[in-house]
């Protein structure tokens, strides 16, 4: 199933008309609030008493279930969600906008896969794009991930920052993984950056200056040939700055993914790309080839883009072999286990975020099926002739 | 709805690209072998390079996208294919930063063998004469840990090293001490033919981790052909000798060279099976040796190579004929160039590599104090020729022998980046300077390379392993485990 992460409140009372945009936690009834941005959960009748017995002055009613309205004298701020957001639970981080009453949900706590959408902005305009970039200026999302770091848990283990381009206002977001650090020491921290920025000395060296133990770039490479990647990302010169900016990382000892996602463009020629990551990036940290998410601009380009998986199931498996050869620490996301050669099975990782990942009918009579990535139920999805139940 | 450009709009035209430097030979008809500056390889045909010389290539033709991604070409804006070249080049040259990481100490000139291509043994038992003396050694052991290496290796030579057990194991004390305070590492090896193996040489060698290199030449009658002794007996001992060793100190602790010989080049199936027989992990097929007994009785021609040749293929084939067969098994030289063509690890070995590795690769001291530049410049000294003689323990510090003249000219003079046919030779990158040997064979430090029997050796090995690299994926898989990758 999908969830729903972004969507309307019903209402939202008791709130001044500055600022505009609140952070909220939500918290158990039962536990005392210790933020200003912390409201009680509220499901039920019995969550509501206990919100009152527990001192709680905002609330955060979820679906329609109370038996009595709620009277607004009761609490000083009170925002209602409609039911179909129950998945909602106490930890979970949220971002509102009073006047419209619009919200996204920032961090579930329940979640392995936490990511902050940092920007819309982007330099690149790639052609799979899942979260097509717009020219706005949404500078506000970066006070309210700094507004949200304090109230995560410590013990998270990952977050990731993805856009648009986390490094369009990069000292801004500089500042954010400052905070990260300081904040949430023990969290792994991932960026997904079309690593442009970091062809400019000076931000590299910033990067570097956060000192950050645990932090790494993910940068997708397209292909071995210049053009070929401009293209995929619609930026001409970007492949030359990308690979750039992968050099001067690793010169400065920093943490570099290189991604290549999967399409009619790239899947063809993923073997060819492999052999010359190995060549000339083996010191990268990481490698992950990925299966493409049907939507974004996937959709709107899905004539060029769309290719079964099972088409180019020999070159992904000769690419991943190339990779682990030189000892390259290599995954493949996104792809089910029926499509994959079985000698790279070893390689392929449950990466399907939990709320845009399902299973299809035949699945059920898959003995795989528990180590198996699945599909994503997000977008318009596209199903591989080659799945086939594993017995 | 947004909007995208096609791919025509994202390639460079002709006048915004610009050539990489690479090199290239003619392979065939109307084909060409192409290395880019690292030395990756390409095949092109007439056609095809000459279009990418003309940079009439556009995206789209197949050919643009093979010169890219080979480094051929560049964008005249772009910065990044020269910034990998650049960092790959630092990679494989990164070996210079190891400033002689080997020093050899010959503490005796004694042998009780009498090899007749051992140009410097000596069958005496005076040992004043012809063994290092203790202020010998205690001044080499100062040189040595002068060098900037962060771990050195101190191999013992002689003559027959064992002869003079009672110095190793002062200079193995002495070394140890100062790697404490000098924070070193330090490996030791004992280059011997073994004939005076005990159990106490090898406790002590146990005890102290120190290595074992011998030689073994091939079947009985070859070796002891090859290496007469009192009694005839070396290769018994020999054989005996490494089985001791493996036993006493692991099968990785011990290792065997083999000198080839005339009377080697018919044989290599059976001396690769002498090794088989021993366990040994792999065989090293050497080059005939232009020093000592070849050079003097005049054997040593350049129509070897051709045999030689015909000797490292075929042995090379049933290495790999073993390997598929089920026991793993290297040829070592090969293991070295493949290493150097398919990775960009540094790679320091002495005949590959340039700069050359004499003086800034490994110094030797020998038993009378003179220090020489390689073990091969310390045999040409012995017939008489001092060209790689760099000075005297009593005189000389480190610096002064690395930044000796003979040896600053010996290595400028010799660089294959920069000489005539090597420098756009299309395996430069996987090659070496080799002055010792172009000094004793042509009496040149660079050489005059087309006629360069070292020269036509490269080619020979490189175009061979290329050649099963290409038409063999099952020869292929072995031979790239070699590399490491
Ligand atoms: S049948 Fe379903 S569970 Fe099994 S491998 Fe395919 S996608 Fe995965
Ligand atoms: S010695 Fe011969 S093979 Fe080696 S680089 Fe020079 S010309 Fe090429």
């Amino acid at each position: 199933m999908t969830l729903p992460l972004f969507g309307i409140a019903d209402s939202c009372e008791g709130f001044a008309r500055e600022p505009s945009r609140i952070v909220v936690r939500l918290k158990s009834p039962d536990t005392e609030p210790c933020d200003d941005s912390d409201f009680s959960l509220v499901k039920s009748t019995v969550d509501l008493i206990r919100s009152i017995e527990g001192k709680h002055h905002s609330i955060f009613v979820v679906g329609d279930s109370l038996d009595t309205p709620v009277s607004p004298s009761l609490f000083n701020r009170v925002i209602s969600l409609p039911a179909k957001f129950d998945y909602l639970d106490t930890g979970d981080i949220l971002g509102i906008h009073i006047p419209t009453k619009k919200f996204r949900t920032l961090f579930r706590r329940s979640s392995r896969h936490n990511s902050f959408l940092v920007t819309e902005r982007c330099n690149n305009y790639c052609l799979m794009c899942s979260q097509p970039p717009k020219d706005i200026d949404d500078n506000w999302i970066l006070s309210e991930i700094k507004r949200s770091l304090p109230l995560i848990p410590k013990s998270t283990p990952t977050l990731t920052f993805t856009g648009g381009e986390p490094l369009s206002d990069w000292t801004d977001f500089i500042g954010v993984i400052a905070d990260c650090r300081d904040l949430l020491p023990n969290t792994a921290i991932q960026v997904l950056t079309n690593g442009r920025a970091f062809a400019n000395s000076t931000i590299v060296d910033a990067w570097k200056a956060i000192g950050h133990r645990s932090l790494i770039a993910a940068i997708p490479v397209y292909a071995a040939v210049d053009y070929l990647h401009d293209y995929v990302v619609q930026a001409k010169g970007a492949f030359d700055e990308t690979i750039l900016g992968i050099l001067k990382l690793k010169d400065r000892g920093q943490r570099v993914e290189v991604r290549v996602v999967l399409h009619a463009h790239t899947a063809p020629i993923i073997a060819e790309t492999s052999r010359w990551i190995a060549r000339n990036l083996p010191f990268v940290d990481h490698v992950a080839l990925m299966g493409m998410e049907n939507t974004g601009f996937a959709l709107a380009n899905e004539k060029s883009l769309w290719i079964d998986p099972i088409d180019y199931r020999e070159s992904l498996c000769e690419g991943v072999q190339t990779l682990a050869a030189i000892g390259m620490n290599v995954s493949v996301y996104n792809l089910p286990l029926c499509v994959l050669e079985r000698s790279i099975w070893p390689y392929a990782v449950q990466s399907i975020s939990d709320w845009k990942n399902g299973y299809v009918e035949e699945c059920t009579k898959c003995i795989e099926r528990s180590r198996c990535s699945g599909l994503f139920t997000s977008g318009r999805p596209r199903q591989s002739r080659g799945i086939s139940a594993i017995r | 709805m947004a909007r995208f450009a096609n791919v025509e709009a994202f390639g460079s035209p002709s006048g915004e690209l610009t050539l990489l430097p690479f090199n290239f030979e003619r392979t065939g008809n109307a084909q060409f072998l192409v290395s880019n500056m690292v030395g990756d390889f390409i095949r092109l045909t007439e056609d095809e390079i000459n279009n990418v010389i003309d940079l009439k290539l556009k995206p789209g033709d197949g050919l643009y996208e093979r010169a890219y991604a080979a480094h051929l070409i560049t964008g005249t804006q772009q910065k990044a294919q020269q910034q990998l070249l650049a960092l790959r080049l630092r990679s494989r040259m990164s070996f210079l930063r190891e400033m002689t990481p080997l020093h050899m100490f010959v503490v005796t000139l004694r042998c009780e063998h009498s090899c007749p291509y051992c140009q410097v043994s000596r069958q005496s038992t005076d040992r004043s004469r012809f063994d290092m003396s203790e202020t010998t050694a205690q001044r080499a052991l100062d040189i040595a840990f002068e060098s900037k290496s962060s771990r050195i290796k101190i191999e013992f030579q002689g003559g027959e090293p064992l002869l003079n057990f009672g110095l190793i194991q002062k200079i193995v004390q002495a070394a140890n001490t100062k790697s404490t305070t000098r924070g070193k590492q330090v490996d030791f090896v004992i280059a011997t033919n073994l004939a005076l193996l005990n159990t106490s040489i090898l406790e002590y060698c146990k005890a102290n981790g120190v290595l074992l290199s011998t030689s073994l030449d091939g079947p009985l009658d070859l070796h002891n052909k090859n290496r007469p002794r009192p009694g005839g007996n070396s290769y018994e001992l020999a054989t005996s000798g490494i089985r001791r060793a493996q036993e006493a100190l692991g099968k990785d602790r011990v290792g065997a060279l083999m000198t080839t010989t005339e009377a080697s080049l018919d044989r290599v199936d059976e001396i690769i099976d002498e090794y088989l027989k021993l366990g040994l992990e792999g065989i090293f097929l050497r080059p005939l040796s232009p020093f000592g007994f070849a050079i003097k009785t005049k054997q040593y021609q350049r129509y070897d190579t051709k045999r030689w040749l015909r000797f490292f293929e075929q042995g090379l084939r049933r290495i790999l004929d073993i390997n598929h067969k089920g026991t793993p098994f290297r040829e070592f030289y090969s293991a070295l160039v493949l290493t150097r063509m398919l990775t960009d690890k540094p790679i320091g070995y002495v005949d590959l590599r340039s700069p050359a590795g004499i003086g800034i690769g490994a110094l030797v001291y020998n038993y009378d104090g003179s220090v020489y530049a390689s073990d091969e410049g310390r045999m040409l000294a012995e017939t008489g020729d001092n060209a790689f003689r760099l000075g005297h323990v009593d005189t000389h510090d480190y610096r002064s022998l690395v930044l000796s003249d003979t040896l600053i000219e010996a290595i400028s003079a010799s660089l294959t980046q920069c000489a005539p046919e090597c420098s756009d030779c299309v395996f430069e990158s996987h090659c070496g300077a080799n002055p010792v040997h172009h000094h004793a064979t042509q009496g040149d430090m660079l050489g005059i390379k087309p006629l360069s029997d070292f020269c036509e050796r490269q080619k020979g090995t490189m175009r061979l392993l290329l050649e099963i690299l290409e038409s063999s994926p099952k020869d292929a898989a072995i031979l790239r485990q070699w590399a490491g990758i």
